[in-house]
């Protein structure tokens, strides 16, 4: 096997898959850049874990083509494609010691003996694990092996980097630790990179883009900021982050009326009697604005640097609201007014 | 109360199974010529009639090496079944599932009277693969139950892994799959060694004139009983032990595979 031509953009061609009468890709593009890291974000069963099986060679796809750098790879076995995959858990093999773990892929394309050796040191070095050489995976904690499975994921100079919901099994503190680390690194080593997982906040932080997906389908690709607050639809708007959704008419240039009564003033070009979904985020309300909301404060919660209230508008909608936290705590059964400005709605 | 009377019920069973080494053991060391319990003097005779006598030890190199045949025999064809019917995709492969196991179910007297048969055309009775291949029918049931147990708690992400970092099948199958199977490996080879060295049936009819060690304690029983019997039993007992305790240090234990 040759040695690999290093970081390449990997692109996505309308493809498909089914397992008997399940949909779990259906026509599915996608476009990463060299260097690039996209997070796709679903929740179970979204067809995420199918779509990264099928670039890593692990499920055939029934059409569509995948090209890394400009070839075509849709039928190549795994080993034949120079990508660099961490699991969900880990998949170190456990009779081996880290060092060998990590010099298995060059031991494959039949690297020499010096070369392993300074290679692998540099990869441990680059993961903070030098000095752990002789140990066994499971003489490790959930954090070392983790970066084990990173530096075998990057020790042969793959083409792509896939990350599998590979911060699940870590506590809070350690999962951000290792998010950061993983970005660090793959901003120095300009891999292109997908990385998979269900949670949001997640995407949010290590994201060069998200790619949304649910039901087989991406529902929108685009940056961390677009996603946030221009969602494409409702899976968008209600998957990322917290919201509130109102669905209504364009009743008047920059004014929608609301399907169970009131309307909005909102800064959208949208024609006169457009069908549209209306996205307030709860921390763009403030105590006054354009458009007002009053309501009976039915739970308020403390946060520590913000409160989090839930007010029953007229005609039974409800409305999430965070403040900075000042003042006391609006109390429950009491009731509030809370104003948000046009241009901080969304309309999709 | 009922915990007591559980302890005091196990006891009693362990003590039934216990009994016959508890005699067996006094009588190979007994100064008496002929099989008398409690042994009257102490002596180490039958244990050097047994080592000085070259039909006893012709006997058990026989049987070291007709075990050890079965073991690497059923181990060749037993993995590669058992990787089958654990893995594969074809059809009838719940039918093979089932007649893998026949020989367990299959009177041991009619396997070996039918394999005589066999045999007796083909002019196998009385050579030693002739016994290692009537062996390693009885045994492959075990090692088959044995490596399917270990292959259907492997975790495959790990070959996967492996392929993803450019291994091939052969690759894989060579530096991790077969390597995390080692413990269910030892287990099988040596129950399957185990299985061929305590037989009986089956070299009665094979073995012809070239014993095996059940066969010649068999004939030994038949034609002159003395405290040589005892002492040979002994050796066999502590050898098994020893080839089970190999199995509970370096092997899968037989309560993983039970399922």
């Amino acid at each position: 096997m040759s040695e690999s031509k290093g970081s390449a953009e990997l692109l996505i061609e309308g493809v498909g898959k089914r397992f008997g009468d399940v949909v779990a890709l259906d026509r599915v593009s996608l476009r990463v850049a060299k260097g690039e890291l996209l997070t796709i974000l679903g929740p179970s069963g979204s067809g995420k874990t199918t779509l990264l099986k099928v670039v890593a060679g692990f499920e055939t796809p029934d059409g569509g083509s995948v090209k890394v750098g400009g070839a075509e790879i849709t039928s190549l076995p795994p080993a034949k494609r120079d990508i660099g995959m961490v699991f969900q858990n880990y998949a170190l093999f456990p009779h081996l010691t880290v060092k060998a773990n990590v010099a298995f892929p060059l031991e494959m394309r039949n690297v020499g003996r010096a070369e392993i050796e300074k290679r692998v040191s540099e990869a441990l070095a680059m993961v903070e694990l030098a000095g752990y050489e002789a140990r066994l995976p499971r003489q490790l904690s959930g954090g070392q092996q983790q970066r084990v499975a990173l530096a075998r994921a990057i020790v042969f100079n793959p083409r792509l980097l896939l990350l599998d919901e590979p911060f699940g099994a870590l506590d809070r503190k350690l999962r951000e630790t290792m998010q950061l680390e993983v970005r660090r690194l793959q901003r120095r080593l300009g891999l292109t990179t997908i990385f998979i997982t269900h949670d949001q906040e997640e995407a949010l932080v290590l994201s060069d883009r998200i790619a949304v997906m649910n039901k087989g389908a991406i529902q929108q690709v685009a940056t961390t900021t677009e996603i946030y607050e221009h969602p494409a639809n409702d899976f968008v708007a209600d998957f990322v982050g917290e919201s509130n959704i109102f669905h209504g008419t364009v009743s008047a240039p920059g004014t929608v009326a609301l399907d169970g009564g009131g309307s909005v003033k909102v800064t959208s070009d949208k024609p006169v009697g457009t069908k549209v979904g209306v996205l307030m985020r709860p921390e763009r309300f403030g105590a006054t604005g354009a458009n007002l909301f009053a309501g009976e404060v039915i739970e308020s919660v403390y946060l520590g640097t913000s409160f989090k209230l839930r007010l029953a508008l007229e005609g039974s909608r409800e409305l999430l609201v965070r403040q900075p936290a000042r003042g006391t705590l609006p109390a429950a059964g009491s009731r509030a007014t809370v104003g948000i400005e046009p241009d901080a709605i969304h309309v999709f | 109360m009922s915990r007591r009377l559980l302890i005091a019920a196990c006891a009693l069973i362990y003590f039934f199974l216990m009994l016959p080494l508890l005699v067996v053991f006094p009588i190979s060391l007994s100064s008496a010529p002929y099989m008398q319990f409690p042994p009257p003097g102490f002596s180490w005779q039958w244990y050097e009639r047994y080592l000085d006598d070259p039909q006893w030890i012709d006997a058990t190199w026989r049987s070291l090496y007709i075990g050890s045949g079965t073991a690497v025999l059923a181990l060749a064809l037993g993995v590669p079944l058992a990787f089958a019917l654990v893995r594969g995709k074809f059809f009838g492969r719940t039918i093979l599932d089932r007649v893998a196991l026949a020989p367990i179910i299959v009177p041991h007297i009619i396997f070996a009277v039918a394999v005589y048969g066999l045999f007796a055309k083909l002019k196998l009775i009385g050579t030693w693969y002739g016994l290692v291949i009537g062996h390693t029918v009885l045994a492959l049931p075990f090692v088959v139950l044995v490596i399917a147990a270990g292959l259907r708690d492997f975790d495959r992400s790990l070959e996967q892994a492996a392929e993803g970092l450019g291994a091939s099948r052969w690759q894989t199958l060579a530096k991790v799959t077969l390597p995390l199977l080692r413990p269910s490996l030892v287990s099988a080879g040596l129950l399957a060694f185990i299985s061929s060295f305590d037989e009986v049936v089956v070299a009665l009819f094979l073995a012809g004139a070239n014993m095996t060690l059940p066969k010649k304690m068999f004939d030994n029983i038949m034609m002159e009983i003395d405290p040589t019997i005892a002492a040979v039993s002994v050796m066999q007992i502590l050898l098994v032990s020893v080839v089970l305790v190999l199995i509970g240090r370096f092997g899968r234990g037989l309560k993983d595979s039970a399922r």
